[in-house]
């Protein structure tokens, strides 16, 4: 079965004054049909460019300087603007971290939703507006036909983020990026939403691409991960595997960062040391050595490729299968 | 701030103010844009030449025994007519255009910055009161900011005018002009600066560095002084700036129309008066060199401001 | 909404309060009315007498309630230089200024909108930057600057159209004369218009390609796009209707500047309008002419700063909303 995105050997660059900075440097994964495969890592990681770059919508001056990205097995990432267009909303959807700025406040819900929906399907406007009406119940919000009326700052939080939903699936794409789509919402809210994002993919036979830096979110939500650090691949692999036994230092730092509700309540948040390097500064060799504690002298050397392990792929030199034997229970 | 880079790694290294300065984005965005660059060495020049102008130019026009009457309307030296004494030509009056310019220049731009000063004078505490006090200090600022923009600045500039002829009598008006002129314009300018200050005092006051210096003890005054009018001096900058070109506009305005500076000590604005009447006649330098360079002055004060404002501006950054 | 509506038309009274106590302060305490009324050899006595009549012996609060009542009926006493009535010297000429506002502010925005929206959505194309350039030259150059040019390029040089005065004009309504209907008045009409509404027009533009910019790298533009709708969808349907809101208030704002700085306009191509009215009673010290201009300028630019407001409350629904709640 043709997956539904693969990306190969993606590269993103940003010219800037300093140099050219590299935001994604080679990463690889696939995503299968009807598969929700996370994508997390701290700020600055290149969780959302990966999503921008998939959907066309780098930001200026970035490009993607290399690499494949496929749509069930048609090359994307070098299409003229024209037909990337056509891609947007029909193919792939796209939903953004804030829903309130995410809307016009000066156009009503129904008329965005239903100019969505004549955008891609050439159908009259009394069914696009039934359509329009659907949309919102399926996403949850009662009364769909008065609401229909109603302006974006009349809605609550998590209402707008429905909206938001309904609208980026409005044509049925087949892959949804869903860029920190539970951030700016209250923490009673993101479960639903998480919840009812997974629940339309399903239905709709929709792969989901949940870039997050909730590792929590993940572990509940999602498939597969992958781990992002400093622009590159950490690990890939499926979410049982990685979070209970994670191959990669980084990952194996973020797991331990979860606080737990059953620790003992004197234990110390564990932290992993150091920060994120910025662009402009990525170490030598393998990005995250100087806060990783098993880190030799190989590690400051070269950058490691990606090893299949016994659950997932980690970027470690430890999964080097010439080295000595790596702890087979995972890193912890 | 990341790890490893060259300058941490320099035991008690600092770079020199020098260096950070030309290292700074605002330089590079200067230097990048020829354009401003060009712009600055004009203002440069055109600001030099008025301060010189008893150094530099080749007459007083101001001196009424200096000037002939014969000598009056040649035109400019590469003219059929002209001749070299007086490069750009004289006026209805014998005065050299040359001079005039040089000198006009220089009133111009003497009251341009002292009625920008003025108006920062006003505007900046007003500001400073209205936002960091709130309350009915902030209301009153406010009001009468609002009664104050509904006109513009050439009718506030216009109306004190004519008050203060009033009050003062045709005779001593001549006296005072030059201080009602700054009045009058600065005054009409104030509010911006009061504006933009008191916005800028909102979004600052609620920083936790003044919070902290609040919890410290220090009074108002010092916290209003040395914590949050740092911050606010940029877009005050850029206000002035702006503010330099309307306010030497607005001069070379009330010049032109008659109820600027005296005609016994023209500014550009007088010569251009002066000129149009000869327009039809042909006598069309008198006009034409000081409206060339009152443009030229404006245009590059202009475009500082322009690229200062984009240079200072942290959401283009 | 009744609320909002309330408290705006209060607030436009106040300014016009204010106004008038200047006004008043203006008539009161500035040069002595009587002797601008009279002549040299108007005796004492006769002056004491006029002074009773007009009332000037009594208290200032009297005085004050005197003048806000008959500046209500705009009757702003005799003019000192023309020995008429103000209210009747100013109605003969407001016909030309608010011709003159009117068509330049007409002309700014049917220019500047599109010359803005170009501009705002193809900044790198040469015909964007030919109008900024041309914009910064409109922003830097003075009013009368430009109007000596104009007069200096078609009048004198090419001779297409004449450099002063309104041509001939036809009387439609009482004292309302329009040089609309003749060709000699039209022809008036192009270079001063021109002139007023330049910096008008210039700064519209960059207003709207300064709002088209910053709309254009909003979220909701960007999920727009993620949406796969058309540029045109994206352009004119969404953003423009964002950038014209913010655009109206400007322009209402600045519709009430027009009226000012006809003043320069009207002295460079001696158009016997208000503005040059104005300006002869300043240098004229002429008091009952510069209250009443002050008055009525304050009273257009309220009058239009209201409509503004309310227009502004018909075109965002967030402001309707709040409005209503208010």
């Amino acid at each position: 079965m043709t997956a539904t995105l693969s990306v190969r050997n993606l590269r993103v660059e940003i010219p800037t004054r300093q140099g050219v900075l590299t935001a994604i440097d080679d990463l690889s994964f696939d995503i299968a049909p009807g598969e929700v495969l996370g994508v997390v890592g701290e700020s600055g990681a290149g969780k959302s460019i990966t999503g921008a770059a998939i959907i066309g919508l780098l930001e200026p001056p970035g490009r993607v300087a290399g690499g494949e990205i496929t749509l069930a097995g048609e090359r994307i990432d070098n299409l003229p603007p024209a037909q990337i267009r056509r891609l947007r909303g029909k193919r792939i959807g796209m939903i953004f971290q804030d829903p309130l700025t995410s809307l016009d406040p000066l156009y009503r819900i129904g008329d965005q939703l239903i100019e969505t929906i004549l955008t891609h399907e050439s159908i009259s406007a009394s069914a696009a507006r039934d359509k329009a009406e659907r949309l919102l119940e399926e996403v949850g919000i009662a009364a769909a036909g008065q609401r229909l009326a109603a302006y974006p700052h009349q809605f609550s939080g998590g209402m707008r983020q429905r909206v938001v939903i309904a609208l980026a699936l409005a044509a049925d794409p087949a892959l949804v990026i869903a860029d920190e789509p539970t951030t700016a919402l209250d923490v009673s809210v993101q479960a639903q939403i998480i919840a009812l994002i997974k629940r339309l993919c399903r239905e709709r036979g929709a792969s989901v691409m949940l870039i997050t830096h909730d590792m929590g979110v993940i572990a509940e939500t999602a498939d597969r991960v992958c781990v992002l650090y400093a622009g590159r691949l950490a690990e890939l692999g499926a979410v049982r595997d990685v979070v209970k036994k994670p191959q990669h230092p980084y990952t194996a730092g973020l797991m331990a960062a979860i606080p737990s509700l059953i620790d003992d309540r004197g234990t110390r948040l564990a932290q992993i040391p150091g920060a994120m390097p910025r662009l402009e500064a990525i170490p030598e060799g393998c990005a995250f050595h100087p806060r990783c504690r098993y880190a030799f002298a190989r590690c400051v050397a070269e950058r490691p490729p990606l090893y299949k392990t016994v659950s997932s792929d980690a970027a470690c030199f430890l999964h080097d299968p010439q080295r000595a034997a790596a702890p087979a229970g995972g890193i912890a | 701030m990341s790890e490893g880079t060259a300058s941490s790694r320099m035991p008690g290294a600092a770079k020199s103010a020098l260096r950070r300065f030309l290292d700074s984005d605002m330089f590079y965005s200067f230097i990048g844009s020829p354009v401003t660059i060009v712009s600055a060495i004009v203002t440069l020049l055109l600001i030099g030449a008025a301060l010189a102008a008893p150094l530099i130019a080749p007459h007083n026009p101001f001196d009424p025994a200096s000037l002939s009457i014969s000598d009056s309307l040649l035109p400019p030296v590469w003219s059929h007519d002209g001749v070299s004494d007086y490069l750009l030509g004289t006026d209805d009056q014998g005065r050299d255009v040359l001079s005039t310019i040089i000198y006009g220049m220089r009133i111009s731009l003497s009251v341009g910055f002292a009625s920008v000063v003025l108006a920062m004078a006003i505007g900046v505490p007003l500001g400073l009161i209205a936002g960091y006090f709130g309350g009915t200090a902030d209301a009153l600022i406010m009001r009468v900011a609002d009664v104050q923009l509904t006109f513009p600045a050439i009718l506030t500039a216009l109306l004190i005018d004519g008050i203060a002829r009033g009050i003062a009598g045709p005779q001593a008006y001549n006296d005072v002009v030059f201080p009602v002129l700054v009045i009058s314009i600065g005054l009409s300018f104030w509010v911006q600066y009061a504006r933009t200050v008191r916005g800028s005092v909102l979004v600052e006051a609620n920083k936790e560095y003044v919070l902290a210096a609040r919890l410290i003890g220090l009074r108002p005054v010092a916290i209003l002084f040395r914590h949050i009018l740092p911050n606010v001096l940029g877009p005050v900058l850029v206000i002035a700036t702006i503010n330099l070109a309307l306010a030497v506009i607005t001069e070379a305005t009330l010049s032109f129309l008659g109820v600027g500076v005296p005609p016994t000590q023209p500014s550009l604005g007088t010569l251009i008066r002066i000129g149009n009447d000869y327009l039809f006649s042909g006598e069309w330098w008198i006009t034409a060199f000081p409206g060339i360079t009152l443009a030229v002055l404006v245009l590059a004060v202009n475009l500082l401001g322009d690229w200062l404002r984009d240079a200072l501006n942290p959401k283009l950054r | 909404m009744l609320a909002f509506a309330i408290r705006r038309v209060l607030q436009a009274l106040g300014v016009i309060v204010a106004v008038a106590l200047i006004s008043f302060a203006m008539f009161r305490f500035v040069g002595d009315p009587i002797n601008q009324l009279v002549g040299q050899d108007t005796t004492p006595a006769q002056r004491a007498e006029l002074r009773k009549d007009l009332g000037l012996d009594d208290p200032v609060v009297i005085q004050l309630g005197h003048f806000l009542v008959k500046a209500a009926h705009f009757d702003f006493g005799i003019s000192y230089q023309f020995k008429r009535p103000v209210s009747q010297i100013m109605a003969e000429r407001l016909p030309a200024t608010l011709e003159l506002s009117i068509l330049s502010a007409i002309f700014a925005l049917v220019v500047g909108v599109p010359m803005g929206v170009y501009t705002g959505l193809y900044p790198s194309r040469w015909l964007s930057r030919l109008f900024l350039s041309v914009s910064l030259v409109g922003v830097s150059l003075p009013t009368f600057l430009i109007g000596i040019l104009l007069i200096f390029i078609f009048s004198v040089d090419l001779g297409w159209l004449p450099s002063f005065g309104r041509g001939d004009v036809v009387t439609v309504w009482g004292d309302w004369t329009t040089g609309l209907l003749t060709m000699s008045g039209l022809k008036s009409l192009i270079l001063p218009t021109i002139t007023l509404g330049l910096f008008q027009m210039t700064l519209i533009m960059r207003l709207v390609r300064g709002e088209m910019l910053e709309v254009l790298r909003t979220d909701y533009i960007k999920f727009a796009r993620a949406r796969g709708l058309t540029r045109r969808a994206i352009n004119f349907g969404h953003a423009l209707k964002s950038t014209l809101v913010p655009v109206i208030t400007i322009t209402g704002l600045q519709l009430g500047s027009i009226v000012a700085f006809s003043i320069i306009t009207e002295t460079v191509f001696q158009w016997p309008g208000m503005g040059l009215l104005f300006l002869q009673a300043v240098q004229q010290v002429d008091i009952p002419i510069m209250a009443a201009y002050l008055m009525l300028v304050a009273v257009i630019f309220t009058v239009v700063n209201f409509a503004v407001d309310m227009l502004y409350v018909v075109v965002d629904p967030r402001v309707r909303i709040r409005g209503a709640q208010a």
